[in-house]
């Protein structure tokens, strides 16, 4: 063993492979993203490696894999696993021969996502067993728990991580590469009556499943990570606190200043550890259950104290004690225990509760597209075609979903990932007055778009889709795609030509342009739109972040009239006013060139190197 | 000894470079490190922040109101913005220099950061701010803002660190073309 300092993600990724992972497959997602980078970074030679092109891929290669003996981790945020759920619900029943792990990141806020869904549930729907870690070391130990049940009960089983431990750091004890676990694949061996899914095989498995599942609470009431802590608490006999995940932490920061608690640690909240709690319940007369996204912990032990008519109170979510939305923090999880205890926080903060009202408004700061983005040009290209008309501009999921800002207000929809398709084909059905358009990034595209393409062109629908390529997938961190031709196992492949694709589904207008090329992206937005049936623009030009640009404009103050078009039109980060005139933030401008070609007097230009 | 420390300013301005030289110049003279920081949407242009907890005795990763010793601010609205986490004697390093969100330009305001200054030293009784815009000028490089903030937390003391152990991490974790400007910037903070 050795200590190192580590990102959860990074953690869970050197975990696996200290569990002797074979392969592994995911999509980029945040907060899950890193896993699979830090595994390929650090695989040994023979471990393989692939950012599938969805998370339901994902699954179903990390299946294949793990029928051949293969231990297997697939890795994915929360709304990736509603991708990938239609094999993961029947993988449920058929089982797997080498361990499966499904790498599953919710995020609670959320901080970069459309749900607060929580994967916990997800486990209790699938029957499959869920591993939740509280810290980074926790994270590292547990994956490899993880392999070790899934092979025992041959069953995928969840570890769920959440955005504070994936992204948390922490200098922990990791194995050296001689303590690393080895693990050579049998070999996929026929058999119809295991791998190939039948009626009378769900029925059979259904029944095991469900003895598997109650033999498993037994084991995981004496697993080492489900704990009452504090059981001989002098202060607070009757009171309990019950927590799990990385609200473990908070609990355990509050309860150094309050003083000792009983503490019920869920680790595995399916299946719960019922024996445990139920322990853990008796002698109590009120139980506060710190958790976040849904109340699991809170609604299973209102379940045994049920059962087992216990006369105890359980508060949390449900009672409004806790709140129901959001991310919990030290502060929330402190006014909830001192409440419930019925105690005085500490008073340490430099700021009174007046001087925190004296605080003048501060600086409001929405996500924006970067300074010299390609898709700020394609998004203000399209606006200015279509000035005037009665539009419809359908977003998706990625950096371009930012185009929503004001000045460029270009999102009028987004719901998930490859939605934008058939959202512009329904209110087009219904609208038939009204241009629609759907936006979609190129790691989209492959993930998600495709058959949205392929429906809109079968049914007769009218719209205009415009990718956004910038040849990466940029808002999860620059991962490859197959646009790229870059492999995470190191390979240089054919790139997947986009437009390719789009002329062989047989759409009759399919035009690749540069967005920073104004003039031209507009006349070709106008010649698109005024066709019937499915157009495609796509508009190339790289993420700013991959390409580094050594350019940077700067504002000419004796033609500048002050107008402020720029800034006004298209929101620029790298645009600012000082002292009443608008100047050009030379650490932010790529020197892309948009700004001087609206600006009616030409007072922008320049190209000087830093 | 445990130290708390909040980095704090907009995405893009390398919180998070900072944030990983004290945790590595931590980890050097054998502290336990805990950290937690924005990733994601939020960097394009939001508010981001770095927790960082040295020393044992840390279960989480954040940082409780309250309970930081040293918050060094990248932007001075930023830096408001999690003043309450300060504790009481606590230390702020700070760069002068605002940054104005796209929406503040739309509507024309005049943010200058000035009034996040002025609430700032009205509040908090240990300050260094420091116009790190007029320093890169001096020195040349809008890249060293870093530095002059690490540079002054070192100095102020709250940091727990010294001018060693972060000449030492600069060495282990910056490139070597980068280091003659970043020992300037950080000589330079001394002086302030």
């Amino acid at each position: 063993m050795h200590q190192e300092f580590l990102m959860g993600n990074e953690a869970i990724a050197m975990g696996a492979i200290a569990a002797g992972v074979n392969l592994v497959a995911g999509y980029p997602g945040t907060p899950s993203t890193e896993v699979l980078e830090t595994v390929a970074k650090h695989r040994p030679q023979d471990t393989y490696v692939e950012w599938s092109i969805n998370e339901k891929t994902a699954m179903e290669v990390g299946a294949g894999a793990a029928y051949a003996g293969a231990r297997v981790m697939v890795t994915m945020k929360q709304v990736g696993l509603n991708v990938a759920t239609d094999p993961l619900m029947s993988l449920e029943y058929i089982g797997v021969k080498g361990g499966m792990v499904v790498l599953v990141a919710d995020d609670p806020g959320p901080i970069s996502s459309q749900t607060e869904q929580d994967t916990r549930h997800f486990s209790r729907f699938s029957k499959l067993p869920c591993f939740d870690p509280s810290t980074v070391q926790e994270a590292y130990d547990m994956i490899q728990d993880a392999f070790e049940y899934s092979e025992k009960y041959k069953t995928p089983v969840f570890l769920r991580s959440t955005t504070r431990v994936s992204h948390g750091y922490a200098s922990i004890q990791v194995k050296d590469e001689a303590e690393y676990n080895k693990n050579l694949p049998e070999g996929f061996i026929k058999d119809t009556k295991r791998w190939v899914i039948f009626p009378r095989l769900s029925y059979q498995a259904h029944i095991n499943i469900e003895a598997r599942n109650v033999a498993l609470s037994q084991e995981f009431s004496s697993y080492d990570k489900n704990r009452i802590l504090y059981a001989d608490s002098n202060r607070f006999p009757k009171k309990g606190i019950a927590t799990g995940g990385f609200n473990y932490t908070y609990v355990s920061e509050a309860l150094k200043a309050l003083g000792e608690v009983k503490l019920l640690k869920v680790s595995t909240p399916h299946p719960f550890p019922e024996a445990l709690a139920l322990s853990f319940l008796t002698g109590l007369d009120e139980v506060i259950c710190i958790e976040e996204l849904d109340p699991v912990i809170e609604r299973e032990l209102i379940y045994i104290a049920g059962k087992y008519q216990l006369p105890v109170k359980i508060y949390g979510k449900l009672t409004m004690d806790v709140k129901n939305s959001g991310e919990n923090t030290l502060d929330s999880v402190m006014e909830n225990l001192t409440k419930f205890l019925g105690v005085n926080p500490p008073e340490t903060s430099a700021l009174t509760e007046a001087d925190k009202a004296e605080m003048p408004e501060l600086p409001v700061r929405p996500p924006v597209l970067c300074a010299g983005c390609p898709h700020r040009a394609s998004f203000y290209a399209v606006k200015q075609a279509m000035k005037g008309k009665k539009t419809l501009f359908a977003g998706d999921i990625g950096c371009y979903t930012m185009g929503n800002a004001m000045p460029l207000d270009m999102v009028d929809t987004c719901l998930c990932m490859g939605a934008g398709l058939g959202i512009a084909q329904g209110i087009d059905h219904i609208e038939p007055d009204t241009s629609c358009f759907a936006f979609v990034g190129d790691s989209t595209f492959f993930a998600a778009a495709i058959p949205g393409v392929i429906n809109a062109v079968y049914n007769q629908a009218n719209m205009t889709l415009v990718v956004l390529d910038n040849s990466t997938t940029a808002m999860t961190g620059h991962q490859p795609h197959p646009g790229t031709g870059q492999t995470m196992m190191g390979d240089v492949v054919n790139k997947i030509s986009i437009e390719k694709i789009l002329k062989g589904i047989g759409l009759a207008f399919v035009e690749t342009v540069n967005p920073l090329d104004h003039n031209k992206s507009v006349e070709t937005v106008k010649r698109a739109a005024a066709l019937p049936g499915v157009k495609a623009i796509i508009f190339k030009s790289p993420c700013i972040a991959i390409v580094k640009s050594d350019k940077c404009l700067s504002v000419d103050h004796d033609k500048c009239i002050n107008c402020r078009k720029c800034i006004r039109e298209i929101g620029c980060p790298a645009l600012v006013l000082r002292d009443e005139r608008v100047v050009i933030d030379d650490s932010l401008c790529t020197g892309c060139g948009l700004c001087s070609q609206i600006c009616p007097v030409q007072a922008i230009g320049g190209e000087q190197h830093e | 000894m445990s130290k708390n420390i909040i980095l704090c300013g907009v995405g893009g301005q390398g919180t998070i470079l900072a944030s990983k030289l004290i945790s590595g110049a931590a980890m050097n003279k054998g502290m336990a490190v805990k950290s937690a920081e924005t990733i994601g949407m939020a960097q394009r242009g939001g508010s981001v922040f770095s927790h960082l907890r040295l020393g044992e005795g840390a279960d989480c990763p954040m940082i409780a109101s309250g309970c930081a010793d040293i918050i060094i601010g990248f932007e001075p609205g930023e830096t408001v913005r999690l003043l309450p986490y300060l504790k009481k004697e606590g230390q702020v390093i700070v760069s002068t220099r605002p940054v104005m969100p796209v929406t503040a330009a739309l509507a024309g305001s005049d943010y200058n950061g000035s009034e996040m200054l002025d609430y700032i030293r009205k509040k908090v009784k240990r300050v260094i701010a420091i116009d790190t815009e007029r320093v890169c000028r001096e020195l040349g490089s809008t890249k060293i803002v870093n530095l002059l903030l690490l540079g002054a937390a070192v100095k102020s003391g709250a940091l727990g660190l010294d001018e060693e152990d972060i000449r030492k991490v600069i060495l282990d974790r910056i490139p070597p073309k980068f280091h003659e400007l970043n020992f300037k910037a950080l000589e330079y903070a001394k002086n302030i």
